[in-house]
């Protein structure tokens, strides 16, 4: 309470000097940039929550038309995306957790000087950075593993990150030498040093991969379209692009003169409300975990 | 037999016996990197080959050069790859100074509530996918009742709707746009960093000799991010073979085939949806020799400036 009221006057002070004229400018020009960044989410939630009629007349900005919510009790009532919504979560939780075993294994080893062959795990990580075999050989080898239509096919071929585990390495350079060398005079061998000494030490930057690597996956299509056929293991992604591509053809015969024999009537929000269900748990997080990020991206590209 | 262990001083004698528990660490991921990043590139051999898919890469016939002969003679292809330059040259002139001015504008911001709160909206787009962009891109521009069209309709500005997604130049315009507005709040991270780490003595000695806000940004925050500007340029120029697969796969429609279709969404088409494999591997590769060509001459360069490299 004393120090809020010692502050005070100080505040005031400082008030009066932030906002001069080319400041005031200055904020609204930024915060006009920035809504380009929240307003088209507005929109297709507004979309999503509107009556047809409403839509096709280009009624909805930025507030529900004629409020109709039966676009969204379909999908959650649907038991084909619920289904994807459970399988998208635990193969992100799946993944996750063998990215950061994975990365943490490759990049401890990685910072110790004295390990003989160092260099060559070192070069064996970063060429892979500059040089890969393709889409299609690499399709061919997740076909010849027999992991098409697996599950596992969207969680083993990416569950390493180069990028991430440079960061990482980074990270556990930067921790003094003085811990381990401690830690071994009383008897720890290198597990029991990576377990009890670094991985509490580097918390903040793990919490940051976590994200890295669930984020990704969360909104990774691209391996789901070429390596999945089966219904039951289709992401929300790609649930989304079929439904996105699908209607997209729709909207396409419309403009040519034709008419949709399917005109239900959600057929206008059932794609900005699957929108928003795939984006409402990024959205969720996103505020507490932004941070993280850009703490991550700086120390990447330190070192990177 | 003396003289080699006497060459190696320097390695402790009991290394193995020492660090045998750092390399039962590297066990899984160096199985990682090998099965599913080395033996790809195996799969290269596939280029050329006349593939066939039960003779599997070790049995089909060699054809030495063809597929690539082939694949060039296509017009297909070489579409692909003038809409793969194009796109990314346009959306190089246009992006790249974006995140400059938006992170010395931010910089200058007194206010740390507004720019925090900002920041926060500026960096959204980059942690959403491009199926969730592209969707929500698909809907607001869309003809007669997206939002943009709609709105401009209201206002009399113009009688038509715009055909931002179907006629060719327009769709090259709005796969532009989208990805500047994408790109240009988390584009703004590195510039940020680099600009706190100017010395800020130069900022006051600046002001002392009279220099108003313009020219200290002209004289003073631009030399001193002036590396990071460079070594990120260069980056992108090295990456003018590469485009990624979400943006134009998501944005792309039959209409505008001939503007949208680029590498990688050919590649897909070619190799996974026609199972042209052979064809689609000599493009893959192509393009990562290319690419590795233009990556090296990036840091060639960047080195001759006296910049930092990337390796």
């Amino acid at each position: 309470m004393k120090k809020q009221t010692e502050n005070k006057p100080a505040l005031e002070v400082k008030k009066t000097r932030i906002w001069t004229g080319p400041q005031i400018v200055l904020a609204l020009i930024i915060i006009l940039i920035s809504l380009t960044c929240l307003l088209p989410f507005v929109n297709v939630a507004a979309t999503s929550l509107s009556s047809k009629s409403a839509i096709l007349s280009g009624k909805v900005t930025f507030f529900p038309v004629e409020l109709d919510t039966r676009a969204y009790k379909a999908i959650f009532s649907d038991p084909a995306m619920m289904r994807s919504l459970w399988f998208t979560i635990g193969i992100t939780v799946v993944y996750t957790a063998f990215s950061m075993v994975m990365t943490i294994l490759m990049a401890y080893p990685l910072t110790k000087k004295r390990m003989a062959g160092r260099k060559f795990f070192n070069f064996l990580a970063l060429f892979t950075m500059y040089f890969s075999g393709g889409t299609i050989p690499i399709y061919l080898n997740i076909k010849e593993l027999g992991l098409l239509d697996s599950p596992w096919s969207l969680i083993l071929p990416g569950m390493l990150s180069t990028y991430n585990m440079i960061i990482l390495k980074s990270f556990f350079s930067a921790l003094p030498n003085e811990l381990e060398e401690a830690a071994t005079i009383d008897g720890a061998n290198d597990y029991q040093i990576l377990l009890q000494v670094y991985l509490p030490l580097s918390m903040a930057s793990l919490a940051t991969l976590t994200l890295f690597y669930a984020v990704g996956k969360w909104n990774s299509f691209q391996d789901a379209l070429y390596y999945i056929q089966n219904k039951s293991y289709q992401p929300l992604q790609l649930k989304l692009y079929h439904l996105i591509k699908g209607s997209q053809a729709v909207d396409i015969a419309a403009m040519e003169g034709g008419s949709s024999t399917v005109a239900t009537d959600i057929s206008e929000s059932i794609e900005p409300a699957s929108i928003i269900f795939a984006t409402l748990p990024i959205l969720v997080v996103y505020p507490f975990v932004q941070r993280y990020f850009v703490a991550g991206v700086t120390i990447g590209a330190v070192k990177g | 037999m003396d003289v080699p262990a006497a060459k190696k001083p320097r390695r402790h004698k009991g290394w193995f016996k020492r660090d045998w528990r750092l390399y039962t660490m590297l066990i899984l991921p160096v199985a990682f990197y090998l099965i599913f990043c080395y033996k790809p590139m195996i799969g290269i051999i596939v280029a050329f080959e006349k593939y066939n898919l039960f003779k599997g890469m070790w049995g089909s016939p060699w054809v030495g050069l063809d597929n690539f002969r082939f694949v060039m003679k296509m017009s297909d292809f070489s579409s692909a790859l003038r809409n793969t330059l194009f796109l990314n040259f346009v959306g190089l002139i246009a992006g790249f100074p974006v995140p400059i001015v938006l992170a010395i504008m931010l910089n200058e911001l007194r206010s740390t509530g507004v720019k925090k709160v900002s920041q926060t909206l500026l960096y959204l787009p980059h942690f959403l996918s491009w199926i969730i962009i592209g969707g929500m891109v698909l809907q607001i521009f869309s003809p007669n009742s997206g939002l943009i069209n709609a709105t401009l309709l209201k206002w009399g500005w113009i009688d038509k709707s715009i055909p931002f997604l179907t006629d060719g130049p327009h769709w090259q315009f709005t796969y532009t746009l989208v990805g500047v507005w994408q790109g240009m709040g988390w584009g703004t991270i590195l510039y940020l960093s680099a600009i706190t780490g100017i010395n800020m003595e130069l900022f006051e000695a600046a002001r002392i000799d009279g220099a108003n806000k313009l020219q200290q940004i002209w004289h003073v925050t631009l030399p001193g991010i002036r590396s990071t500007i460079v070594v990120l340029l260069i980056l992108n120029v090295g990456q003018m073979m590469n485009i990624s697969f979400d943006r134009p796969q998501i944005l792309g429609n039959a209409q505008v085939r001939k503007f949208c279709d680029v590498l990688s969404t050919f590649v897909y088409r070619t190799g996974i949806e026609n199972h042209k494999f052979e064809r689609a591997t000599a493009v893959g590769l192509f393009q990562s020799l290319v690419g590795l060509v233009l990556i090296s001459g990036a840091n060639f360069v960047s080195k001759k400036l006296g910049e930092d490299g990337i390796w």
